[in-house]
């Protein structure tokens, strides 16, 4: 009999054309994703005179610097030329573009589930770090740079070497208002930004088996932030509910495709490299202090005092501490915020809108802040269930799709020195403009940050609405 | 790329850990065409204060001969984006030394002649001792996978393929092309094995 297989061996045999001497694999390319940001690659295959060999599997989407505000005029011409990029290789390319004023744009991690682009047992690649969110449909997806974003371009393969394998298993019921995101936030602060670095990650456990396809997109997209360059969830019928009748998923081969992908996941008995275990009913609504991911704490705890920590993190706390403008011993709840951000790849889906809209219903926000769903299909989603309007009441900025704050881009930015409570990826130092302090949490305590002007326990408010 | 095997230089260290890409380059220089360089939006908002003056103590304003970093772990951790790689390299650098690095980073690093070498904490605490606040005359060795600073002498882990890479100069568009056949069997293979794979040919 054949030995026991992770998913991983499963979705890494069928994707492999040949394995070199030295152990690197030549992995075909199912679907790959390009943006703006790709430019360097598609100068790098012109400057070989070389064509896009797979248009058919290369798809293109405005998002890293899409306006979210007005679209009918870019005033920065910068921004305006890195769009128009993207236009022109596009159509010297014949690529299917989600343009600006498409029906179907939004970010690349949002659209290509959203289109039925990314499927169970696809390999998927992207030149974005977050291209692990299609991970959780039990693809294999990961984010590439240039050089192998024009490698993809040129060849519709790529190489790499196979990951080593970890299973992070959640068993039990996560607690009213606690998320996948606080699930994420919760395993990244226990084993560090680099703990799954070499790993590809598969989740698994009941709590995991539980979440809806939002959540687990939630969660295989934050796997890069805890260094996992994969992360996966085996496919169920959650996965073949959500795709079924999306543009681009089997149509009349529906049947056969589910069979094929009802086979994807670790058989029984099958060993990975490293195991973790996490039990539901212990993680908190989670939020950072700090600048990095890692540095995170459920919501109850106390900003942490270096002189407290071990040494080799004392000084990174330290530094932190001094750019974020926070007391240590303080607590987190309470702490004062100018302002917060909803969407990003990460939590900008239709089920992020409706927690954050659940909290905020019929109140004002004290705080200023700006909503902008992952795609133009969340954004009419929500528009239809009104949830725009919650938003719009409570005082906030309804905006169109991209990447918006998350990354600054395309100038939606925080001020120097401003505090922002956002639903994003990434803390990191002026990651939403220079000076820009950073807390990650999950939609709805954004909401309830926006409601109190401070971080807040979301809890205290599901009492009152609906949880 | 031109490929190399040795390299000597000056070494400076960089005492921080998880410099993320967006340290490395802020995401608002990243529309400027490669052309123009990038040298000089390496750490920019780190090198220099909210008025863009240079600080004076930044150990790459004080070294800026510099063409090896020495830093801490979970170097280059973030985002995909090679502009981290080009700013290094635009700069003038030709290795990092950390305890650990970013997967992503590492990749691009080695696709642009940059070497990501990973040392263990023993040797980057030895490293940084020597270094100090100043430079010293470094150098590298990719086929003995070692790094020698004045009589210090430490190993580095390279994969393989990479060091094979990084010697050779190769570029993985030509390598790859060796194989066209290979690939185009599988590719013609998987239509007709999972022809859901396909968006145009499942409709």
């Amino acid at each position: 009999m054949a030995a026991p297989r992770t998913m991983l061996d499963k979705l890494w045999d069928a994707h492999e054309i040949l394995r070199r001497e030295d152990g690197v694999s030549l992995l075909w390319v199912d679907r790959h994703l390009v943006h703006e940001g790709s430019h360097h690659a598609f100068a790098k295959i012109a400057a070989r005179g070389l064509k896009v060999v797979r248009p058919d599997l290369t798809f293109a989407v405005v998002d890293h610097y899409a306006p979210t505000l007005d679209r009918t005029k870019i005033a920065d011409p910068k921004i305006a030329r890195m769009i128009g990029t993207l236009r022109d290789n596009a159509q010297a390319h014949r690529l299917r573009l989600f343009d600006l004023q498409d029906q179907d744009q939004g970010i690349v991690h949002v659209i290509g589930p959203e289109q039925g682009l990314t499927l169970p047992g696809l390999s998927i690649n992207c030149g974005d770090s977050h291209t692990s969110t299609h991970g959780a449909f039990g693809a294999l997806a990961f984010g590439i740079g240039a050089t192998e974003v024009a490698h993809v371009l040129a060849t519709q393969t790529v190489w790499q070497r196979k990951p080593r394998t970890m299973r992070i298993t959640v068993n039990g019921t996560l607690g009213p208002g606690v998320t996948a995101k606080d699930i994420a936030l919760n395993w990244i602060a226990a084993l560090g930004t680099g703990g799954a670095q070499g790993h590809a990650v598969e989740y698994a456990g009941s709590a995991v088996r539980a979440l809806s396809m939002e959540g687990r997109m939630t969660l295989c997209n934050l796997s890069i932030e805890g260094g996992a360059r994969l992360g996966m969830i085996a496919p169920d019928e959650t996965t073949f509910d959500y795709l079924k009748g999306r543009a681009f998923a089997p149509g009349k081969g529906w049947e056969k495709a589910v069979t094929a992908w009802s086979a994807l996941v670790s058989d029984e008995g099958a060993s990975f490299d490293r195991e973790v275990v996490f039990n539901a009913t212990e993680i908190a609504p989670t939020v950072t202090w700090g600048t990095s991911p890692e540095q995170a704490l459920p919501v109850t705890a106390a900003i942490p005092d270096p002189a407290r920590l071990d040494p080799e993190k004392a000084k990174a706390a330290d530094a932190a501490l001094e750019y974020m403008g926070l007391q240590p011993g303080r607590p987190l709840d309470g702490t004062p915020v100018d302002q917060v951000f909803i969407g990003s790849c990460t939590n900008g889906r239709i089920e992020d809108l409706r927690a954050a809209a659940a909290v905020l219903a019929g109140h004002r926000a004290k705080v200023p802040g700006l909503v902008s769903p992952g795609s133009a299909q969340v954004k009419a989603q929500a528009e239809q269930e009104g949830l725009d309007v919650v938003f719009k009441n409570a005082g906030l900025t309804w905006a169109s799709s991209g990447c918006s704050m998350c990354v600054g881009m395309n100038g939606d930015q925080v001020a120097a020195g401003k505090r922002c409570a956002s639903s994003t990826n990434r803390n990191f130092r002026g990651r939403q403009g220079p000076g820009a302090r950073t807390h990650l949490m999950s939609p709805a305590m954004v909401a309830a940050a926006a409601l109190t002007g401070t971080i807040t326990d979301v809890r205290r408010f599901l009492g009152e609405r609906a949880a | 790329m031109a490929g190399w095997t040795r390299h000597k230089g000056r070494a400076v260290f960089l005492g921080l850990d998880n410099i993320d890409t967006d340290q490395l380059i802020p995401a608002r220089f990243m529309s400027t065409p490669r052309a123009q360089g990038y040298g000089q939006f390496l750490l920019h908002d780190l090198r220099n204060d909210a008025d863009g003056a240079p600080d004076p103590d930044f150990p790459l304003n004080r070294r800026p001969d510099a063409s090896v970093l020495v830093s801490g772990r979970n170097f280059g951790t973030g985002s995909s984006r090679e502009a981290a790689v080009y700013a290094l390299v635009d700069a003038g650098f030709r290795a990092v030394i950390a305890p650990s690095f970013g997967d992503i980073f590492a990749a691009n690093a080695v696709n642009n002649g940059l070497l990501p070498a990973q040392v263990t904490d023993e040797a980057q605490a030895e490293l940084a001792a020597t270094l100090g606040t100043g430079t010293a005359d470094i150098s590298l060795d990719l086929e003995t996978r070692t790094v020698a600073v004045g009589n210090l002498t430490v190993a580095f882990d390279l994969d393989e393929s990479w060091r094979t890479k990084l010697v050779n100069g190769w570029d993985d568009i030509d390598l790859t092309n060796r194989h066209v056949d290979e690939i185009s069997a599988f590719a013609a293979n998987r239509a007709k094995s999972e022809p859901w794979a396909f968006p145009l040919t499942s409709e």
